[in-house]
């Protein structure tokens, strides 16, 4: 039984969204931009960090209450009030939002502070900070709102500020025309979350999560098409938010926006507030089996679909980019097969080795930069074909980037490994081998295509022209702090996740199952009881290591010893090679099959209708009162005789009908 | 009591009186016979008045008759005057030369 | 029936008005539309008379045929009318048309004026006594007051407008007129 305890004391959770709003206010109206970047950077930074500090007094306050009672409802204000539907600006604190909330703020805190560092000498620094801040805003709002409602207000605001930040050097057309592939793609998700909104409202009467949740399974025990219905459309939602087939292209174009962006928005927190909501939503995902397999399949798909692209891409971002369409394929694979704990589990480890995957490369992007601007070279410092060799020229940024390879290729002892082998497990116990074959291979490939990153980018001779070479240096401390921070916790964060296989006791797990319970008691999630045999388990754990291990093995033979001439990686890839480094020609055919359609759809309604008949008729209204005049005017003839006739004809008429007529 | 000249006797004279006038301004280009066939007609009309003010026995009627006596003194001193302007300026009192508000 | 004096002096002078009256809008020369007009002007003071209403027939005469008249006939001579001839060039068409269209209006009349009911066969003469002087003095001075003396201020509003537009130096470029210097 959730019971709401008596809410006064905790009104304060208000500030916790509350005070990047406020850092982003200071930095909009009190600092012109003479004002030190330093102070910008650190106003917003603080802003950020001292949520997560209220996060964390949150989060103990709430572990110190029963776990029966971990649900805190606080209500501030009511918002909408039309007939039946109510919607009020509320905060639920509970397992999950308390987690989500820690991450966000943790992870987004320390990419302020990275970010003081990267956009050194920026024109536009002071508003990356308002629109960074006003991101956190947002994306607190949605794990932390009460209602759907709620929730897709920060839906909606992290989607605009990713627009806002994607596009962030709009000055170049092609990054502003990024951002708008990424907010219209984000569009079309929104579309079926509307939907699946609407639907809830119409069939349960409420959007909020405290009382929509319990009453799906109190009216619909049994599950019911329309519980089938409003799963597939929140999915939808979820597919566009977090970049699922086939809404995933809109990320790897996101990557124009600078790197702080791709790591914070792009890795640790946007693009899993998808899964986040398949998690909240959790309990009519489990009353259809059916939408729980599309989520599974399309995850599995995802992930094994986006590794195959990232295996053959050479910017080092979009490499990134692609290996995280593929571990959100995971998390919705977690999450469709019932394992929703999982899911979040791995949100929280990706969020670790990721954004200092990402921020590494912003790292080496910008030693390159600093290289090729000093010995006027004109290359691509994002293309790894012009990077090698790296390893001693910045060290730090080496082995913050190498640990948290190895925790995203799933080596034990790493936080990926925890995280991502309860997936694989929880899908082969579930049942659904075929997808659990899909994964494994998938693991393979993430391993391999992540050691070809690393071996070309830091092993082997540098192939950006011996005149960059000596000018290749470290980054800043105030970066590499920030990198030596999610390093260590690319390793020792997902020791919350350890199975109890392996003698842990799955906090994650344990901590979310006040969110999770209602499900565990449905026949989707019958296995869960089932005792599996520990020796099914460990055996499967030791073969998804070895194919990790082949993965880096065969990474190794192809990318290390080997030299690497720079001719030889430039050459035109033909066949498989070049389907995969074209990404399939997906975004093509995009652009042919509906963009343009579209396009001239748009164009006809412009030229034709709206300029043709819609003017044409407004026009021609006027044309016509003009005719007429025109005519009508000829009977001032000027002469006095004409006049007096009309008016003796008028007269004559009115007197005869006045006298006949009646 | 036979049957002498009664009332409709008059209303008819006054009424060809009044489309002779009609006519006349309607077929002559003169401003001044113009003119003289308005006469004509607000005569007319001061014969109906007073027809009817001898019939009904009140002397209202001939005492707006004589109301529009001295209007019509009035209205065709000022109407003369604006010929001889238009005159001056035009050399001409064709009514038909006086379009300007054509259009 | 039979004819009394009256019924003869009406129908008399009844001819005596249409006929007059055709002349006024017939006559080429102005001069001779003028004295047409004097003479159907005649005619109407008659039939005030028969009609019983005296004052009003002198001052028909007094004002109309004595004033109104001898402005026109100035006007005429001024511009000189009757040398410059009939200066009317309008078209057939025109003139069948209002010809026409005045016979309509004629019709039109002469069916409602056939179609009165009149109860009485009063024939309406001379004896009464309201038209005199005295009874019309009575009633412009009593009822009628008001009209009256607002009919002087009109007068006076006619003389200013008459001198204001007749006045020559106003006209910024004068013709001289062959008419004034006769």
């Amino acid at each position: 039984m959730e019971q709401t305890i008596n809410t006064a004391n905790w009104n304060w959770l208000i500030l916790i969204p509350l005070l990047p709003f406020g850092g982003l206010l200071i930095n909009l109206f009190l600092t012109k931009a003479k004002l030190p970047e330093k102070l910008i950077g650190w106003i917003g930074s603080l802003a950020v960090l001292s949520s997560f500090v209220l996060s964390l007094i949150a989060f103990l306050n709430l572990r110190a209450l029963p776990a029966d009672q971990r649900v805190i409802e606080v209500i501030f204000c009511k918002w909408i009030e039309v007939g039946t539907f109510h919607v009020e600006w509320a905060i639920l604190l509970d397992p999950l939002s308390s987690l989500m909330m820690l991450i966000i703020t943790g992870v987004g805190g320390v990419i302020h502070i990275y970010s003081i560092g990267y956009m050194h000498g920026d024109k536009g620094f002071r508003r990356f900070f308002i629109y960074l801040n006003l991101f956190v805003f947002f994306m607190l709002w949605l794990v932390m709102g009460n209602s759907f409602a709620t929730m897709f207000i920060g839906w909606e605001g992290v989607g605009l500020c990713s627009y806002l930040l994607i596009g962030f050097w709009f000055t170049d057309m092609a990054k502003a025309s990024a951002g708008k592939k990424a907010f219209v793609v984000n569009r079309i998700g929104d579309w079926g979350f509307l939907l699946g909104m609407l639907l809830l409202f119409t069939t349960f009467g409420s959007l909020q999560f405290t009382k929509v949740l319990p009453s799906t399974i109190e009216q619909y025990p049994g599950g019911a098409p329309i519980l089938t219905a409003i799963a597939l459309l929140l999915f939808v939602g979820a597919c566009g938010k977090s970049a699922q087939l086939p809404l995933y292209v809109w990320l790897p174009d996101a990557m124009a926006g600078p790197t702080p962006v791709s790591a914070l928005i792009h890795a640790a927190t946007m693009v899993t507030a998808g899964v986040y909501m398949v998690v909240r939503a959790n309990i009519i995902f489990s009353l259809s089996p059916f939408a729980m397999s599309v989520v599974a399949t399309v995850g599995a798909l995802t992930a094994l679909f986006a590794a195959t692209i990232g295996m053959r891409q050479w910017d080092i971002k979009k490499v990134l980019a692609y290996s995280t369409i593929s571990q959100l394929g995971y998390m919705f694979l977690g999450a469709g097969v019932g394992a929703y704990e999982t899911g979040i589990a791995h949100v929280m480890t990706h969020a670790f080795f990721k954004a200092c995957l990402f921020l590494g490369s912003g790292a080496v992007i910008h030693s390159m930069e600093h290289a090729f601007h000093h010995a006027n070279v004109h290359s691509d410092p994002q293309d790894i074909r012009n990077m090698g060799g790296l390893r001693k020229k910045i060290p730090i940024t080496f082995w913050t980037f190498l640990i948290a390879t190895i925790a995203i290729s799933g080596i034990p002892g790493f936080s990926g490994f925890f995280s991502k082998d309860e997936i694989l497990w929880k899908t082969f116990a579930s049942g659904h081998i075929i997808l659990w074959i899909l994964a494994s291979i998938t693991a393979g490939l993430t391993a391999f295509y992540m050691f070809r990153l690393v071996y070309l980018t830091f092993f082997g001779e540098f192939r950006g022209g011996s005149e960059a070479e000596p000018h290749v240096k470290e980054v800043s401390p105030l970066m590499t702090s920030v990198l030596i921070v999610l390093a260590f916790f690319s390793v020792f964060g997902g020791h919350l996740a350890i199975p109890e296989s392996l003698g842990g006791h799955f906090v994650v797990g344990k901590w979310l199952e006040p969110v999770l319970e209602k499900s565990r008691s449905l026949p989707s999630l019958a296995y869960y009881k089932v005792e599996h045999e520990k020796m099914l388990e460990l055996g499967l754990m030791a073969g998804s290591v070895m194919i990790a291990l082949l993965g880096i093995g065969l990474a190794t033979l192809l990318f290390w010893k080997k030299k690497q001439e720079r001719d030889v990686l430039l050459r035109k890839p033909t066949g498989f090679a070049s389907l995969l480094e074209n990404k399939y020609w997906v975004d093509e055919i995009y652009e042919a099959l509906i963009v343009r359609p579209i396009n001239s759809i748009s164009v006809f309604f412009w030229k034709v209708f709206d300029g043709m008949a819609i003017d044409g008729f407004i026009n021609g209204t006027g044309q016509v009162a003009v005719w007429v005049g025109g005519g009508i005017r000829r009977i001032q003839t000027g002469l006095l005789s004409n006049y007096a006739l009309f008016m003796s004809v008028a007269i004559a008429a009115v007197v005869g009908w006045m006298i006949f007529g009646r | 009591m036979n049957s002498g000249i009664s009332l409709e006797h008059y209303l008819a004279l006054g009424a060809v009186l009044f489309c002779i006038g009609i006519a006349g301004v309607l077929t002559r280009r003169n401003a001044i016979i113009l003119f003289m066939s308005v006469e004509l007609m607000l005569n007319s009309v001061n014969l109906t008045l007073v027809a009817f003010s001898s019939y009904l026995g009140n002397a209202t009627g001939q005492i707006l008759a004589f109301f529009v006596i001295a209007v019509a003194a009035a209205e065709v001193g000022v109407g003369l005057a604006i010929i001889i302007t238009v005159f001056r300026n035009r050399h001409s009192i064709n009514i038909d030369d006086v379009n300007i508000m054509k259009g | 029936m039979e004819l009394q004096p009256t019924s003869i002096a009406f129908m008399i002078l009844a001819l005596v008005a249409i006929f007059s009256a055709l002349m006024v809008i017939t006559r080429a020369n102005p001069v001779a539309s003028v004295l047409w007009l004097v003479l159907n002007f005649f005619a109407l003071a008659g039939f005030y008379v028969l009609l019983g209403a005296h004052f009003l027939a002198a001052v028909q005469i007094i004002v109309y045929a004595g004033a109104i008249m001898v402005l026109f006939l100035f006007v005429v001579m001024m511009l000189n009318l009757n040398r410059i001839g009939t200066l009317e060039r309008s078209t057939l068409v025109l003139r069948t048309i209002g010809a026409l269209v005045a016979g309509l209006l004629l019709i039109i009349v002469a069916y409602a004026v056939r179609s009165i009911q009149m109860t009485s066969n009063v024939s309406i003469g001379a004896m009464t006594s309201m038209g005199t002087a005295k009874e019309i003095g009575l009633s412009l001075f009593n009822r009628w007051m008001f009209p009256f003396e607002i009919i002087g201020v009109m007068l006076l509003a006619a003389v200013v407008g008459v001198v204001a537009l007749a006045k020559r130096d106003s006209i910024p470029f004068t013709r001289r007129t062959t008419g004034a210097e006769q």
